[in-house]
């Protein structure tokens, strides 16, 4: 990675992830987020996360990105888990337990039907 | 506490009163009443709700909207359409154009959940905290870019002062001018110290920022670090923030690689390297010049001041120690500038707080609002109200060293001036909400006890002060108190705040003289009827009364 040197290097950066975060989205990527903050661990986020990745592997998907994020503060909900389908709005979900998470992952993801029983915003 | 549907709000600042307040809350309540919905909306008046070109206003949770100015004729029609029906009165509403301050957050989110105002925490929990791109992709580093390339040191604390930010460590030190003390004082090697101690029981917004957000404090400390003229920084994390440490250093290695920390940043002849010092689990180094011993290796105690470490800190060198929360707010403010801050909170306190919310409530959490909001707000609305339906008591703020705010107080705006004003202090932002179960005589005891533990000793005053105290009031838990004993607590809290050394006695008193001021009743029924009311403490001597 080169240094940074000026404020079009930055500049150059930004229109960089952009550009990658575009062509993502535009493909229709699917992208899981789980809450890995102190709390959200506390509660069991590991165990989400993992049972995530295991359907994932088992159910051989590809075009999903999973990936980690901080607190939001809404630590009775933890684990909480957003999900963003390609260009649509982020969904979030909260005390997604490894069940729930499955749940998530076969009606959400793969049906385009969203989890009532576990929605905090969407 | 009930938990209400709808909550009804009315200014009552003393304009609002000239134009009638007083009425329109009386009118509502007629109204409310004849409706019979008086299960389920509150009605109550607050304090200065920070607009001062309408009155009174009226604010309708929780949609929020914003009524004014109101009239006791108009209030029948807001009752019918808006708490009957459920449809806004748009031909009373005030336009959004002019909500300005606290109010601001009505169109910051829009959902389930209560909206909030985020500019600290704006990135927290949306980024991947090990991603660099990431932070960049949202605007990262660019507050950086622009201070090097485009402000002198001067202007960049010109532009801090002009913000009005106040330090969110607690004690609310305005901290434009802590950075023009550093930068002004004389000597070649400057530090920055971040101080992510954050060792208030109760509180971790901090945490939450480090976690979710490592690089704002790296791009802020570089900031600072330029403003002052320091090269070198520091931050202290406690010891128990492990993920928080992790996340840093990964944070430090993907700066380093960008260039964004370590020589010649954005091209400029400007230097700045950050090391992590963690903590060891001790309360006390989280007061400014122990946690500047704990750095140099020595034991944490804190020193004599004046001189401050605004001078004399860091191995003598002039040191600006900033809270992480304070430094989280200042890439927006340069990115945005202070015009833009100001629109936030209330005029003597700009800007959002950060608050954890912990305690008899149904909702426990972290939330960042704009300065000034009520605890009345806060705990029907981002917290839904109390357990169980109990009733409200009272609340704690600041961890350990912050004030006990009663009910009464619960319609005080938030920020440090009003609540200095009240006799109360805001803290570091922890709000423990507390039900009519919680024994103050029991809670005073518990927080005392907390720093006869934390007392680091070096000073007679707080090592021995802390310690008679908890006596005393183990004593009066026990049904062994005596009215003398009150009088006693007084004159030892004096003692505490006049002579300690440091924060840590001088708040150590806090909880103490609170309890007496807002709460002497219930200790006296401890002492004269030799009940607790709350039915908490036990009443009986112990076996051994000397060490909990």
């Amino acid at each position: 990675m080169d240094r940074v040197k000026s404020l079009e290097d930055l500049k150059k950066l930004r229109e960089q992830a952009l550009e990658k975060r575009k062509v993502k989205t535009a493909s229709g990527e699917v992208q899981i987020i789980v809450g890995m903050g102190t709390v959200g661990i506390a509660a069991g986020a590991r165990e989400t996360l993992k049972a995530i990745l295991e359907f994932i592997e088992k159910e051989n998907l590809s075009g999903i990105t999973v990936r980690q994020t901080g607190n939001i503060g809404w630590d009775s909900y933890e684990p909480i888990v957003q999900v963003v389908i390609g260009e649509q709005p982020k969904v979030t979900y909260g005390k997604v337990t490894p069940d729930a998470a499955i749940r998530i992952m076969k009606e959400h993801v793969l049906n385009g039907q969203v989890v009532k029983d576990h929605l905090l915003e969407g | 506490m009930k938990i209400y549907r709808s909550m009804v709000l009315i200014s009552s600042d003393p304009k609002s009163m000239l134009y009638g307040a007083e009425e329109v809350f009386q009118r509502f309540q007629q109204e409310i009443e004849a409706k019979g919905l008086q299960d389920e909306v509150q009605v109550s008046m607050v304090g200065d709700l920070g607009r001062h070109e309408v009155h009174p206003v009226v604010i309708v949770y929780p949609e929020a909207v914003l009524y004014g100015p109101v009239k006791p004729e108009n209030v029948p029609l807001i009752v019918e359409e808006h708490l009957y029906k459920g449809r806004v009165v748009p031909e009373l509403q005030l336009s959004p154009q002019e909500l300005s301050g606290r109010i601001a957050w009505l169109t910051a989110r829009k959902g389930t959940l209560p909206a909030e105002q985020r500019i600290v925490l704006e990135r927290a929990g949306v980024i991947d905290p090990t991603n660099i791109e990431d932070y960049i992709l949202h605007d990262g580093y660019a507050a950086l870019g622009k201070v090097l390339t485009s402000m002198k040191p001067e202007d960049v604390i010109a532009e801090v002062q002009k913000s009005g930010l106040k330090g969110r460590g607690g004690a609310g030190f305005p901290t434009g001018l802590k950075w023009s003390f550093v930068a002004k004082a004389p000597g070649g090697k400057k530090y920055v110290i971040c101080n992510a101690d954050e060792s208030e029981p109760g509180t971790f917004k901090d945490r939450v920022i480090l976690e979710g957000d490592p690089h704002a404090i790296l791009e802020a400390m570089a900031i600072a670090g330029y403003a002052v003229g320091a090269d070198e920084g520091y931050i202290y994390v406690r010891g128990e923030y492990a993920l928080a440490q992790e996340r840093l250093n990964v944070a430090i290695a993907q700066a380093k690689e960008y260039g964004f920390l370590g020589k010649n940043i954005f091209g400029t002849d400007f230097h700045f390297e950050i090391h992590i010092h963690s903590g060891a689990g001790a309360y006390i180094c989280g007061e400014e010049t122990a946690l500047i011993e704990s750095i140099e290796g020595k034991r944490g105690e804190p020193r004599a001041r004046p001189p401050y470490p605004t001078t004399h800190g860091l191995w003598g060198k002039p040191t600006l120690v900033n809270n992480v929360e304070t430094l989280a707010n200042i890439p927006p403010i340069l990115r945005n500038g202070a015009e833009w801050y100001r629109k936030f909170g209330t005029p003597s306190s700009p800007g959002t707080k950060v608050y954890t919310i912990l305690g008899n409530v149904n909702n426990t959490g972290l939330i960042e609002v704009p300065m000034g909001i009520t605890l009345r707000e806060v705990i029907a609305i981002y917290a839904r109200g109390m357990k169980n339906g109990r009733t409200f008591k009272l609340a704690q703020t600041g961890g350990s060293s912050g004030s006990v705010i009663p009910a009464s107080l619960q319609d005080t705006p938030m920020d440090f001036d009003s609540y200095n004003k009240a006799g109360v202090s805001l803290g570091s932002g922890a709000l423990l909400i507390c039900d009519e179960d919680t024994c103050v005589v029991d809670l005073a005891k518990v927080l005392v006890n907390f720093f006869r533990k934390e007392s680091c000793g070096k000073c007679t005053p707080c090592r021995i002060g802390t310690y008679r105290a908890y006596q005393i009031l183990q004593r009066i838990s026990e049904g062994q108190g005596v009215l003398k004993d009150l009088d006693e607590l007084l004159s030892l809290s004096d003692n505490l705040v006049n002579l300690s050394n440091c924060g840590l006695g001088q708040t150590a008193a806090t909880p103490i003289k609170d309890i007496l001021k807002y709460f002497r009743a219930e200790v006296e029924a401890h002492i004269r009827l030799g009940v607790c009311p709350t039915g908490v403490c036990t009443m009986v001597p112990e076996k051994s009364p000397q060490e909990a």
